[in-house]
């Protein structure tokens, strides 16, 4: 008898202790070092006021740096699922780092929160999500706002690298179906000393409108560049460019310009009738009180649309499973199909079966620098 | 193409030329006297330009502190060496304070007078005087020990110096680029070309330091040091000459020669704390051409580097890198089939 209740405490004892261990672990893989670094060191500073439990449960966030390099990117994603056994992979913020992530997530049937873009085909991402917004998405709202100003021919100024290539890619469909001529394509790098020439040789086929792709405080040289060379059409930006850095560098000259952007980086000029006004409110609100006026950014915004997906799935897959377990992990992705619509600070989330994406065509804000701040155009 | 579009693209392409000139003959600087592949400039070149942008906003830039930090380690290397051959405290303490004093003094200036915004002119001062602090340092503390071990050594060596200084850079500076403000804004236009300031700036500085430099080797007895240590190291020390002091100065002038490029290039475009790489790979590039020994050679070639590189842009600016980069595969080849094979002579 006496054994018989030493042998159930004991095993009662391990129920509760394995419980208590079974906290839920988040591994994070953000670029803090490295080009991608003005992108994941916003988002580990959004990170940074991610709530302790959710639904009862203890959350870690075990956040590792990529260096902006893939294979850094897929050695931390490995080091997710087979030592921290992790319930869930956040990142990575650059799109050539999530995607080398991709394979192993989904090999280990966990799902991966990508921060970027990444353009895995449909059907084979069973395990991706993506929380920005696809630059079809981006594409369709600067397209729109093309053929609202009866733009015809257009100059594309990008980066040469998949951000650049990607906008591309998904851009020239768009274009040849709303009738605009793409009559120049020119590329650059982040750190090229001048961007002259490829200024000079776009004035010569002189657009109606160039769109430049870069990123951050990258974006502001080609412009200034275009501006110099006497360039006086349009000139539109990415949404990697909506950020104060490009007032900061460009001064004076970017005004005029239009940007792309989702709406949580102009939370409080949002129409009040706008879905995403009250969150997107808060996460600048939040982020500022912390960081600082003027810091807010696109991909903090992102880690703030994580932090609102954990706290609507994770409690839907506790009902199923236990964290660390396959079937908590299969149930997070099915909670993420089946969330239905939800309100995001960069718009409306309706992830599906069969949509991994899940932003509609209208989540694109298009904005234009007015005296160094963005107006809602 | 026009010749106002060919004008455009050479003026241009002159302008970077002349800065990768600078670090083409840094480059050319430092591997005849002391035999390292100097990676790390571009490095030096960012923490000029960004330096001055901290300061811009009014901010102490974070260099100060691994200056004073990388100061105390060379001191205190310094110190214990003199202690341990001369086993008295006194020069102990004497060497000690030598290499620290300069660098002591160059933060205590810029702590007190950056709060107080003070004009362009003496900011960039303080940023040549910080970076050019950095240069004997970073020799001392990562070759000097080093300094008869092979070229393959010193390279490993340099490039992890270049790691840990644009990591280092991240940290001061964050991950975001600069703009700094020109130091001259006018602009002149002569029939199409658009000469501003900051270009006529950088033709300028960049002649008076080859001028500059040609004086100090041709006429002073420390540049004539410098020059017999690249000729034959043995024999300089035979005649008295001390290879330490010699690699010592030419760290000194290579940085100070890099953090002016940093200011002649912060106004041209925005720096980033990683921009340096690839603008000192194109001093490097040019250097090569000129077979790592020529000055006015590395110069010549880094115009054209410039040149090239300013025409593969207008052409095809997908490949513009591709086209610089290429470069070297002729030169290389030439100078192999000129030279035949002497490794390690």
């Amino acid at each position: 008898m006496n054994l018989k209740v030493k042998l159930l405490t004991a095993l009662v004892s391990c129920v509760l202790l394995s419980q208590a261990w079974a906290d839920i672990n988040i591994g994070v893989s953000l670029s803090l070092t490295g080009p991608g670094s003005g992108l994941g060191i916003p988002m580990q500073n959004q990170l940074k006021l991610f709530p302790k439990t959710i639904a009862g449960e203890k959350v870690n966030l075990i956040i590792m740096d990529d260096a902006t390099d893939p294979g850094k990117g897929a050695a931390n994603a490995r080091r997710f699922v087979t030592d921290d056994k992790v319930d869930l992979i956040l990142g990575s913020c650059v799109t050539t780092v999530a995607a080398a992530m991709t394979e192993v997530a989904s090999g280990a049937e966990t799902v991966q929160l990508a921060a970027s873009p990444v353009g895995v085909p449909a059907g084979k991402d069973k395990w991706l999500f993506r929380l920005p917004q696809s630059n079809t998405v981006m594409g369709y709202a600067v397209v729109e706002l093309m053929k609202k100003q009866n733009i015809k021919t257009l100059g594309f100024l990008g980066y040469s690298d998949a951000y650049g290539e990607q906008w591309l890619n998904e851009i020239t469909p768009m274009l040849d179906k709303a009738g605009i001529k793409m009559v120049g394509v020119e590329r650059f790098a982040r750190t090229d000393t001048s961007a002259t020439p490829q200024a000079l040789k776009l004035n010569l086929a002189n657009p109606d409108a160039i769109l430049v792709v870069a990123s951050g405080s990258g974006a502001a040289m080609p412009e200034l560049a275009l501006i110099e060379r006497g360039y006086k059409g349009k000139i539109y930006q990415t949404h990697a460019a909506a950020t104060q850095d490009l007032m900061r560098v460009g001064g004076k000259a970017v005004d005029g310009t239009f940007v792309v952007s989702g709406p949580a980086v102009i939370a409080e000029q949002l129409p009040d009738s706008h879905p995403s006004k009250k969150t997107a409110i808060a996460f600048v609100q939040g982020y500022e009180k912390v960081y600082g006026q003027g810091t807010r950014n696109q991909f903090a915004g992102h880690a703030y649309d994580a932090q609102i997906t954990l706290e609507k799935v994770i409690p839907m897959a506790l009902k199923k499973a236990k964290p660390g377990t396959p079937e908590f992990r299969n149930a997070i992705r099915l909670g993420l199909e089946t969330m239905g619509h939800t309100v995001f600070s960069h718009g409306v989330m309706n992830w599906t079966a069969a949509d991994h994406w899940g932003y509609t065509m209208e989540t694109g804000v298009m904005l234009k620098v007015v005296d160094g701040q963005f107006k809602v155009e | 193409m026009d010749l106002s579009i060919a004008s455009i693209l050479i003026l241009d392409g002159t302008t970077n030329g002349a800065i990768y000139g600078l670090l083409g003959l840094v480059i050319v600087l430092v591997f005849s006297v002391t035999r390292i592949i100097f990676i790390p400039e571009g490095e030096f070149v960012a923490y000029g330009a960004l330096s001055l942008s901290m300061m811009q906003l009014g901010k102490v830039p974070g260099t100060i502190g691994l200056l004073l930090i990388l100061a105390t380690l060379a001191a205190l290397m310094n110190g214990f060496e003199s202690y341990q051959n001369t086993k008295s405290p006194g020069s102990g303490g004497l060497a000690f304070l030598k290499t620290l004093w300069p660098s002591l003094l160059v933060s205590a200036l810029t702590c007190l007078l950056v709060p107080q915004h003070p004009p362009l002119w003496l900011q960039a001062l303080l940023c040549v005087c910080i970076v050019t602090c950095f240069g004997p340092l970073v020799y001392r503390v990562a070759f000097q020990s080093l300094e008869d071990a092979s070229s393959l050594v010193l390279l490993i060596v340099a490039v992890a110096v270049h790691f840990a200084m644009t990591g280092l850079g991240l940290l001061f500076f964050g991950a975001e680029g600069y703009h700094n403000p020109p130091f001259w804004a006018d602009a002149f236009e002569w029939q199409s070309l658009r000469f501003s300031g900051q270009t006529l700036l950088i033709f300028a500085l960049s002649f008076f330091l080859i001028v500059a430099l040609w004086l100090f080797f041709e006429k002073t007895l420390r540049g004539k040091a410098l020059r017999a240590t690249a000729v034959n190291r043995t024999g300089v020390r035979l005649v008295g000459i001390s290879s330490r002091q010699s690699g010592n100065l030419c760290f000194t002038l290579a940085a100070m020669i890099c953090a002016i490029s940093g200011l002649l290039i912060g106004p041209t475009t925005t720096i980033f704390y990683d921009s340096g790489f690839l603008i000192g790979l194109k001093g490097f590039v040019a250097a090569i051409i000129a077979g790592l020994y020529s000055y006015p050679g590395a110069m010549l070639s880094a115009i054209m580097v410039g040149i090239i590189e300013s025409f593969g842009s207008f052409w095809a600016s997908s490949f513009k890198e591709v086209i610089v980069f290429t470069l070297i595969l002729p030169v290389l080849l030439w100078r192999s089939i000129l030279g035949g094979s002497h490794e390690e002579s």
